[in-house]
């Protein structure tokens, strides 16, 4: 088992957003958590990341207890993060956002930055442009790019579909899937698109009001109505 | 025409060195450090004493620079760690600061100093006398200027705490350790800011309120050029360099430093993001194409 969340509460402040949240991922599988706006979804994956801290419950990445492990320790460790809106440092250059990636952890290889250019050779053509400038699509392809560069284990995206072109959806979650298949990297990620929820997904967590209330696999992720109760009030 | 160079030199050398330590911490760390003068008094102190007891002026000075540079992380780690994020509580806090700090040394070495005299003499052009060190001070304001550019673009360090100053979440999952990079930021612009005070220490008296005198043009400069802390201080050192020059040559020294105050109230009313915001603006026009 790669990941590992068992009983995790978190949240803002002492609040509980995330309630007993309990998931398990696999080495070299794509698993989602969907689940309408406001349900907790990144909240939770903020807490797996250690951006926010868990209240109670344990996380277990590559059979260790990283829980009370911080953010840039556990990016070290090999966890990739993309976040909500992407999260490009806008003032940096393209080049120079990558660089952030390749310095995640320097007594790990990195990847070579031709290679995240070979994936997103559009990020090559822009490398001296500043990140704030691209579009939402070339921001995405930035972000995940980034993560990449510091060869993660395991990638965790939040929403990559958010802020994108329906035509660009398509491409970015292929390109999720090749670095799945053609690298090793296990993927996490959290989605309401149901496009790309049904052409990523191996496996799937439904997310509502903070709580896990279903699991989807297999043939049930091609049932449209099944998936779609869970992103509709 | 000599007169009026030599005029802008120091001027731009006041307020660049002035303003750099603070322009530093605040453009990294969005942290108002009101105990800035204070660095810098504290710099002039540890210049000023090391050099009466012996020591010559160039290794008081690093001494100063270290010495400041190690107090500021202290600082850090003590009090300026719990206020990351918390830009108007860090005004407050760093206040407090100042004030102990000011009445500390007074009460340890009275109120003022045996003065250090101003070292390197002077060059005679076109029949009027230039202190050499204030064109050193011009020099070193431009070195450091040079300095900072190297540090914050070309090295690992530089590069993090750019990232870390945009998105500190972000930066955090990327790896950084933003708390390191936050207390090594503002060790840097206290041993800036002890920097100033060790090399000004031999032209002015050094008392408790030695850092004063620094604050509001070190402040207007810092409003002025925005919050980018290498392009900000730059520019806005050069237009009130030339502004504080202009006046002072016709009016005197009071409308000099009226003429910063109402460049600051301007450009903040004309560009409220100084001139690093309008860089940053036009930089990202042409990057677009």
């Amino acid at each position: 088992m790669l990941l590992t969340a068992d009983r995790v509460f978190s949240g803002y402040g002492k609040v509980d957003i995330v309630r007993s949240v309990s998931i398990t991922v696999n080495e070299g599988e794509i698993v989602s958590i969907i689940g309408r706006n406001g349900v907790g979804k990144s909240t939770f994956v903020k807490t797996v990341m250690g951006l926010l801290p868990a209240h109670s419950g344990s996380i277990r990445f590559q059979e260790q207890d990283v829980t009370r492990s911080k953010a840039n320790d556990r990016a070290r460790q090999g966890m990739g993060y993309v976040p909500q809106g992407h999260g490009v440092f806008p003032t940096l250059t393209v080049e120079e956002n990558l660089m952030m990636g390749t310095q995640i952890n320097k007594k790990k290889p990195s990847m070579n930055l031709l290679t995240i250019y070979d994936y997103f050779p559009k990020l090559k053509e822009r490398k001296r442009q500043k990140a704030g400038t691209l579009s939402g699509g070339e921001q995405a392809a930035l972000a995940i790019g980034r993560a990449l560069a510091g060869y993660p284990e395991l990638l965790i995206l939040d929403e990559p579909s958010e802020g994108i072109q329906p035509s660009i959806i398509h491409q970015i979650s292929e390109m999720i899937r090749k670095i799945n298949r053609e690298l090793g990297i296990t993927i996490l990620f959290v989605e309401q698109h149901m496009g790309m929820i049904q052409e990523l997904s191996e496996r799937c967590y439904a997310m509502d009001k903070g709580v896990i209330v279903g699991e989807v696999g297999g043939e049930d992720l091609h049932n449209y109505d099944r998936l779609k109760s869970y992103l509709t009030v | 025409m000599e007169d009026l160079l030599y005029q802008f030199m120091n001027n731009f050398a006041f307020l660049i060195l002035s303003a750099i330590g603070l322009a530093v911490i605040f453009g990294m760390m969005k942290i108002i450090n009101l105990a800035h003068g204070e660095f810098i008094m504290l710099g002039a102190y540890i210049a000023t004493l090391a050099t009466k007891a012996g020591i010559p002026l160039l290794l008081s000075i690093l001494l100063s620079v270290v010495g400041v540079g190690i107090f500021g992380l202290i600082v850090d780690r003590l009090i300026i760690s719990r206020l990351y994020g918390r830009t108007l509580d860090s005004v407050v806090v760093t206040w407090g600061v100042s004030l102990v700090m000011q009445q500390g040394i007074l009460i340890l070495f009275g109120p003022s100093l045996e003065t250090l005299s101003t070292p390197l003499g002077s060059i005679s052009i076109g029949g009027s006398d230039y202190s050499l060190y204030r064109i050193l001070l011009f020099v070193t304001a431009i070195v450091l200027l040079i300095l900072l550019y190297l540090l914050f673009t070309k090295t690992t360090f530089g590069l993090h705490s750019r990232a870390a100053m945009q998105n500190a979440e972000i930066a955090r999952s990327m790896g950084v350790n933003t708390n390191r990079i936050y207390s090594f930021t503002f060790s840097i612009g206290a041993a800036l800011a002890g920097l100033t005070g060790a090399l000004y220490a031999p032209t002015m008296a050094v008392s408790p309120t030695f850092g004063g005198g620094f604050l509001m043009p070190s402040f207007v400069t810092v409003i002025v050029g925005g919050a980018n802390p290498l392009i900000g201080p730059s520019l806005s050192g050069g237009v009130l360099g030339v502004v504080s020059t202009g006046l002072d040559a016709t009016w005197g020294t009071f409308f000099g430093r009226l003429g910063l105050l109402v460049v600051a109230i301007l450009v903040i009313r004309i560009m409220p993001l100084g001139f690093s915001g309008l860089v940053e603006k036009l930089s990202v026009r042409k990057s677009r194409g």
